[in-house]
């Protein structure tokens, strides 16, 4: 019964780093380049989403719809003054430091403007846990495995049968023979863009009612879902999704049977085990790169 | 040469003007980042009181200005700034901080400089442990440390409430770990043994495994050391097993991160108090409520603990300063070891607080147990736990 448990609970916190590592997937996939302001949106989403639902009573569903605009909106943004700039450079790397400064500017904004403070986001279904034969489980935890599973599936589904989606794929495999073939790239990569804040910003509120709202939630969380999205292969959706199922569980298995101490151990354990192994990932495509 | 001149005469205005201006305190500690509440109630208190004391006229016919820090809780952050207001601000004394690791990684820098540290906030650090190191120290505290913290909590755990089989749970800090081997002792005065020893880390959110395991183990009660937010996680997770359990811990389970994020969780938590808002007394203690509430625009104080020590410290510097009758450190220092004038402050009545070989202020009678109730701390009902076995 214990073990379930902590199952369960490893579960709810595995798919919030899958969805996040998710959102880095999407926009490697198209563009080779990682929004490292992630944590930070995640983070956005989960203070948006206490000023609209908590401070300011808004219906859920409204709450929901600004949280995912303003994902939409700072994915364009980020987009424009992060990523921009850099490829125009010619350089490969200078998208690391401007996301980072991004989601640094992101986190002192909410501190300078919000609160420093932590906070409870009451979650639209109660916060008392649900007695399912000795288990205990929090509403809002059966919530994150269903939203993000359908998300995760959705967004693999939608590129797989929609025309938008298939271009979609066809810039992650090849972004010049795609330009060739008349898809138009940059939207492509901007579409990405938008839609990877909006699953952080989304998740960001997912997690708000069994976390805290506050400033540096996304700290912790930004640097798992990157072991995720390492061990899942930066380029497989499914992947991310066992990355994160994998990591949330060996964490509370670890903190429960080994020592509390060694609870971030498995996680990294296991990156440094698969960049050995299989670097590309356990979903990922070695990648050959031309010279 | 005409350049150096003019750079002398520049020194020279320099420091002639330094003796006309106000007194600068300094004031630091996280202002951002996860213990910011602490620190922000902290320094809104010592302004309060430095308003006030500006307001009467000032100390030594001065304005005393406060030169306020942001530590973010880092240590060598903490450090810098100490550095940074002794050498450069020329502060005369200075008020913080909040977390024990900044407090220990900057004391040194005080004691060097031979300048007052009065520590409001930080229950770990040390302070008369430094009289081995610094015969001469400088660095005094007032709030509850760690060591009559810990005493009160497992007094009320084994003493009062008869548990035998506590179990401890702490957070890995310094502040958390120092607060554990402090209550081991204390228990181990009592030939009690913990059943089982947990911690976690800070921004930890689910405890599920720690307390199952406590529960495992038998535990009777549950002894906390740790900062709001984790500690409502720790409260949030007993709800979930579906465990009920007495949480005794440190003064932070008085935290609003605490206490609005444990919600009905954290009803009956305990924890020793220098100061309670809900039992703000009428005359001194509900007017500073109320001016604070007034002037920050704050309902419930976040942290008021916190505040009313940022207060006292404040007015126990002033107090020195007038009875030393000038800012030069080592007078002050005296006179803080000797102050004449007793002090009833927000926290309590201070008759000479400080003496050349106890740097503490807060004693066991200044201190009473808070327990949390329907979202506010309260003093303790009058028979506590009387119906426990």
């Amino acid at each position: 019964m214990q073990t379930i448990q902590l199952l369960l609970s490893g579960l709810a916190q595995g798919m919030i780093y899958a969805l996040l590592a998710f959102g880095y997937n999407i926009t490697f996939a198209t563009s080779k380049t990682l929004n490292f302001a992630l944590g930070n949106f995640l983070m956005m989403g989960g203070v948006l989403g206490f000023v609209f639902y908590s401070t300011h009573h808004l219906p859920f569903a409204v709450t929901l719809a600004g949280v995912i605009a303003a994902g939409v909106v700072g994915g364009l943004i980020l987009k424009k003054i992060a990523i921009d700039p850099s490829v125009k450079t010619k350089s490969s790397y200078n998208w690391i430091l401007a996301t980072l400064a991004v989601g640094i500017i992101l986190k002192n904004m909410s501190e300078v403007f919000w609160s420093t403070d932590d906070f409870k986001l009451a979650s639209p279904l109660g916060d008392d846990p649900l007695r399912l034969g000795g288990v205990g489980v929090f509403p809002q935890e059966l919530l994150i495995i269903g939203v993000s599973l359908a998300i995760v599936i959705g967004v693999e589904t939608f590129k797989r049968k929609t025309v938008f989606g298939k271009a979609i794929l066809a810039v992650s495999e090849d972004k010049d023979t795609a330009s060739l073939m008349g898809i138009n790239q940059t939207l492509v990569v901007r579409f990405s863009f938008m839609l990877s804040a909006a699953i952080a910003c989304v998740a960001g509120l997912l997690v708000a009612p069994i976390t805290l709202v506050s400033a540096t939630m996304g700290t912790v969380i930004a640097v798992k879902a990157y072991a995720v999205s390492i061990i899942g292969g930066l380029e497989s959706g499914m992947g991310v999704l066992l990355g994160g199922v994998l990591i949330g569980v060996a964490e509370s298995l670890t903190a429960r049977y080994l020592s509390t101490g060694y609870k971030d151990i498995p996680g990294f354990v296991m990156l440094i085990a698969i960049l050995l192994v299989r670097p590309s990932g356990v979903f990922g495509r070695q990648s050959i790169q031309k010279v | 040469m005409m350049k150096r001149l003019f750079l002398v005469a520049f020194l020279l205005c320099g420091a002639a003007q330094a003796q006309q201006g106000p007194i600068k305190v300094g004031v630091y500690g996280p202002f951002t980042g996860g213990s910011a509440g602490m620190g922000v109630s902290m320094r809104n208190g010592a302004n309060l009181a430095a308003d006030e004391i500006n307001k009467a006229g000032g100390v030594l016919g001065k304005k005393i200005e406060v030169v306020a820090r942001d530590d973010e809780a880092r240590n060598e952050k903490g450090a810098q700034i100490m550095q940074e207001l002794l050498e450069k601000e020329n502060v005369v004394a200075v008020l913080g901080p909040i977390n024990t690791g900044v407090a220990d990684a900057s004391s040194r820098y005080a004691e060097e400089k031979h300048v007052p540290l009065i520590i409001n906030a930080s229950a770990g650090a040390k302070v008369n442990e430094l009289f081995a190191q610094y015969p001469e120290n400088y660095v005094f505290r007032i709030a509850a440390g760690d060591l009559l913290q810990s005493e009160l909590i497992v007094k009320e755990a084994v003493d009062v409430r008869h548990y035998k089989k506590p179990a401890l749970l702490c957070d890995d800090t310094n502040y958390g770990q120092n607060g554990r081997a402090k209550m081991e002792k204390a228990l181990e005065k009592r030939s009690v043994k913990p059943v089982y020893i947990g911690k976690f880390k800070i921004k930890d959110t689910d405890m599920t495994a720690q307390l199952q395991e406590a529960k495992a183990a038998g535990a009777d009660a549950l002894l906390l050391y740790g900062i709001g937010p984790e500690l409502a996680a720790v409260a949030n997770s007993l709800s979930r097993i579906g465990w009920k359990v007495d949480m005794i811990g440190a003064w932070t389970l008085s935290m609003s991160a605490f206490i609005g994020n444990a919600g009905k969780n954290g009803d009956g938590a305990t924890m020793p108090q220098t100061f309670i808002e809900a039992g703000a007394k009428p005359g001194k203690q509900k007017t500073f409520v109320a001016d604070y509430e007034k002037k920050f625009n704050e309902k419930p104080i976040s942290v008021a603990v916190a505040a009313a020590q940022g207060y006292d410290s404040m007015y126990l510097l002033s107090l020195a300063i007038a009875q030393a009758g000038t800012t030069e450190g080592p007078k002050v220092k005296a006179a803080l070891e000797d102050l004449k004038k007793p002090y009833d402050g927000i926290t309590g009545h201070y008759d000479r607080p400080f003496s050349a070989k106890d740097h503490e202020a807060v004693k066991e009678a200044n201190v009473v147990m808070g327990v949390v109730k329907d979202g506010k701390v309260v003093p303790p009902s009058p028979a506590p736990a009387a119906a426990k076995k």
